[in-house]
């Protein structure tokens, strides 16, 4: 496991797990797991049902709390409880459902529940609909009309596409994406991948959650495998192949990478 | 002013147009918004328009100023129930209760008048305030107990007409004796209850400067912005429509007075000697809401909630609390209206709230434009659906006549409320396929 001295990363991990820990009553979910995410990567989380994936990411985002183990923020411990504390850290998340209501136009779920007032504590509709189309060109979103239509129009892509620019409106440094084409077409799916990268070449931290192998080895800098609540291993993405991928998945190892032989199998009853 | 710009843009998504041009844009534009099931009050002006010419195609006079008051006079109490539903029904609730909690709170007003000679303004307000606990009892037991709005509601519904029972007493009705003129003089009943002629143009004018301020300064700014904004031809003419029909309203409401012409009419007592005070009322209402609605963080909040209360629950909305507050608005709207029913009538019945109240105004919330199934609504919903509404029943009222009539006038009606409702599922469809 080489995750140290990556030529051209940045010296410091934004985020950095050790040792986490999490039980569901008798369920042990997460065991002993390591984790890093460097700014300006992509960090793809893999993993089959039930190895813990959600439980991890809910970790970072403040939804559970963690048992044990070190959450190292910037080099800080914090203590991550709500998911507005995530927030407040610069952390959020794109879920799966995208959390979009579909009656609202794109400007307005950027800004939902955050809307900007003036000093009359009316909504400032312009500073909001300035900032959401800045915030789409900063990302060189180009399949959306207008900033004013409404998200029932939008196809799955560029709902999709909202939902992220949704998260980095707000300054945030490390987001998290689960399962971002899991709904989309090919091309729709090479969009969402495309926005994916330029996060990243924007400096944000991007940890990606997908089943799909393809999406992951073309688009991810760094790549986690999780095998029943364990941490299997983290490895550069140009260090591994596709059956690599695969084999630490199903496994938990393959060859030298991944979990001694000790360790393997001990995780039967970790759950999603 | 911005402090705020994230990154440098790099491709320019707002937009901008030529104010003087792009009508044709802003046209097509709204064709496509239309075609995507945002039909907003077209049916509804539609429904308004061709009802009118129906109806006063089969009975002369239908459209006289006289009935025409009539109509916007017993509207009003709808239209102002309407007003207070639309923010339940945007959340996908219903309040069944809105007709009896109004009837409870004018009984209590009437009591309070006419038994124990309270000051009228104080009795309003008592009324008021009684509707405001009703919403937040309803609220609560939706939002903190969990138990579903139609069964608290159908359950309030029945305890509120008991309710009325006991208090109106055996007399079967309470009337508002005449030194309660004050409260009465918000409809009807002498020529002195109406608005000067002159206190109409002025509301007009108001009204149409106003309107006329804030869409220029809306235009100017978004220019200034750098944002899409209305072509000034839509807004100009938008401004000119309003100030025509606004202008036909006040000189017909006035016919009487400005032309001269004798008080008597074929429907009876009613008068066009002016505006009625409950226009001024509805107004001011109508105008509170919206802006609620559209212009604050509260009304955003209760679309989201209304959309998807999971999305909300996340971007940190008080769900519950959005929850309770929308019932709360519509007790004191229901309140207001029962409130309007009892200076309309000069008086409060046993029965009062009960019936089709409810029913009426629901019908006026969906033909306006309000979606039963939530996320969409407008507060001139109400005002467009209730007129319909109040169309339809006087309509009815003269059309269908001999033994049956009451039973078939509700016949009629309801298949209306069926067809609004259907029409609301229908585009409600249109909308989600879209895209």
């Amino acid at each position: 496991m080489s995750v140290d001295a990556v030529p051209g990363r940045a010296a410091e991990p934004i985020l950095r797990l050790r040792g986490i820990e999490k039980s569901f009553g008798p369920v042990h979910v997460l065991r002993s797991v390591d984790f890093t995410a460097y700014p300006g990567e992509v960090t793809a989380l893999v993993g089959d049902n039930g190895a813990g994936k959600s439980t991890l990411v809910k970790c970072i985002g403040g939804t559970y709390s963690i048992d044990s183990g070190e959450y190292l923020y910037k080099g800080q411990q914090v203590h991550v409880h709500t998911p507005r504390a995530a927030s407040a850290l610069g952390i959020e998340i794109v879920y799966q459902d995208l959390a979009l209501c579909e009656n609202l136009d794109i400007v307005q779920n950027m800004f939902l529940g955050r809307e900007e007032v003036d000093g009359r504590r009316a909504l400032d509709e312009n500073k909001m609909e300035r900032m959401a189309s800045q915030t789409l060109a900063s990302l060189s979103v180009r399949t959306v009309k207008s900033v004013r239509q409404k998200v029932a129009s939008l196809s799955g892509g560029q709902r999709q596409t909202v939902a992220i620019a949704k998260a980095v409106l707000w300054n945030s440094e490390l987001v998290i994406l689960d399962e971002p084409t899991a709904a989309l077409g090919v091309a729709q799916t090479a969009q969402v991948l495309d926005l994916v990268r330029r996060l990243a070449d924007q400096g944000l931290a991007v940890i990606l959650i997908s089943h799909n192998m393809n999406d992951v080895l073309q688009v991810a800098d760094n790549i986690a495998v999780l095998y029943l609540g364990q941490m299997a291993a983290q490895v550069q993405r140009s260090e591994v192949n596709h059956t690599q991928i695969v084999e630490l998945i199903t496994a938990g190892r393959s060859g030298d990478l991944g979990l001694t032989g000790s360790a393997v199998g001990v995780g039967n009853g970790a759950t999603a | 002013m911005s402090s705020d710009s994230l990154t440098q843009p790099r491709a320019d998504h707002s937009r901008p147009q030529n104010p003087g041009g792009g009508a044709r844009d802003y046209a097509l534009d709204y064709i496509r918004r239309v075609r995507g099931g945002e039909m907003g009050s077209i049916p509804g002006i539609i429904g308004l328009v061709v009802l009118a010419i129906f109806f006063s195609i089969l009975k002369g006079g239908f459209l006289d100023a006289y009935n025409v008051e009539n109509m916007v006079v017993y509207g009003a109490p709808t239209i102002v129930m309407a007003m207070g539903l639309i923010f339940v029904l945007l959340l996908g609730e219903i309040d069944l209760s809105a007709g009896t909690a109004g009837g409870v709170c004018a009984v209590l007003a009437a009591v309070e008048m006419v038994r124990h000679q309270m000051n009228w303004v104080l009795a309003v307000l008592l009324a008021a305030l009684l509707g405001a606990i009703i919403g937040m009892i309803i609220g609560w037991l939706r939002a903190r107990v969990g138990i579903p709005s139609f069964v608290i509601t159908l359950a309030a519904f029945l305890s509120f007409q008991g309710v009325t029972i006991i208090m109106v007493g055996n007399s079967g009705s309470i009337l508002l004796p005449d030194s309660q003129k004050t409260l009465l003089a918000l409809t009807s009943a002498s020529t002195n209850d109406y608005m000067p002629i002159w206190a109409g143009w002025a509301m007009l004018a108001i009204v149409v400067v106003g309107y006329a301020a804030v869409k220029l300064r809306g235009v100017s700014k978004r220019m200034a912005e750098n944002l899409a904004v209305e072509p000034y031809s839509i807004a100009m003419a938008k401004v000119a429509a309003l100030a025509v029909l606004g202008a036909g309203f006040i000189y017909y409401m006035g016919y009487n007075r400005i032309v001269g012409v004798a008080r008597s009419s074929f429907y009876g007592t009613l008068t066009s000697e002016g505006v009625p005070w409950i226009v001024p009322v509805v107004l001011v209402l109508l105008f509170g809401g919206t802006y609620l609605l559209n212009r604050t963080r509260y009304g955003r909040h209760v679309f989201a909630v209304g959309g998807n209360e999971e999305a909300a629950r996340r971007a940190g909305i008080r769900v519950n609390a959005i929850r309770t507050s929308v019932f709360v608005i519509c007790s004191f709207m229901a309140a207001l209206s029962g409130l309007i029913s009892l200076s309309v009538s000069a008086g409060v019945a046993n029965n009062a709230g009960g019936g089709n109240t409810l029913l009426l105004a629901v019908g006026a919330a969906v033909i306006g434009g309000t979606s039963l199934f939530g996320g969409r609504g407008r507060i001139i919903d109400a005002v467009v659906g209730g007129l319909v509404v109040e169309i339809i029943s006087w309509g009815m009222g003269d059309l269908i006549t001999g033994t049956n009539a009451p039973g078939w006038q509700e016949v009629v009606t309801g298949l209306v409320l069926l067809l609004a409702a259907g029409f609301d599922a229908i585009s409600r469809k249109a909308g989600s396929t879209q895209g």
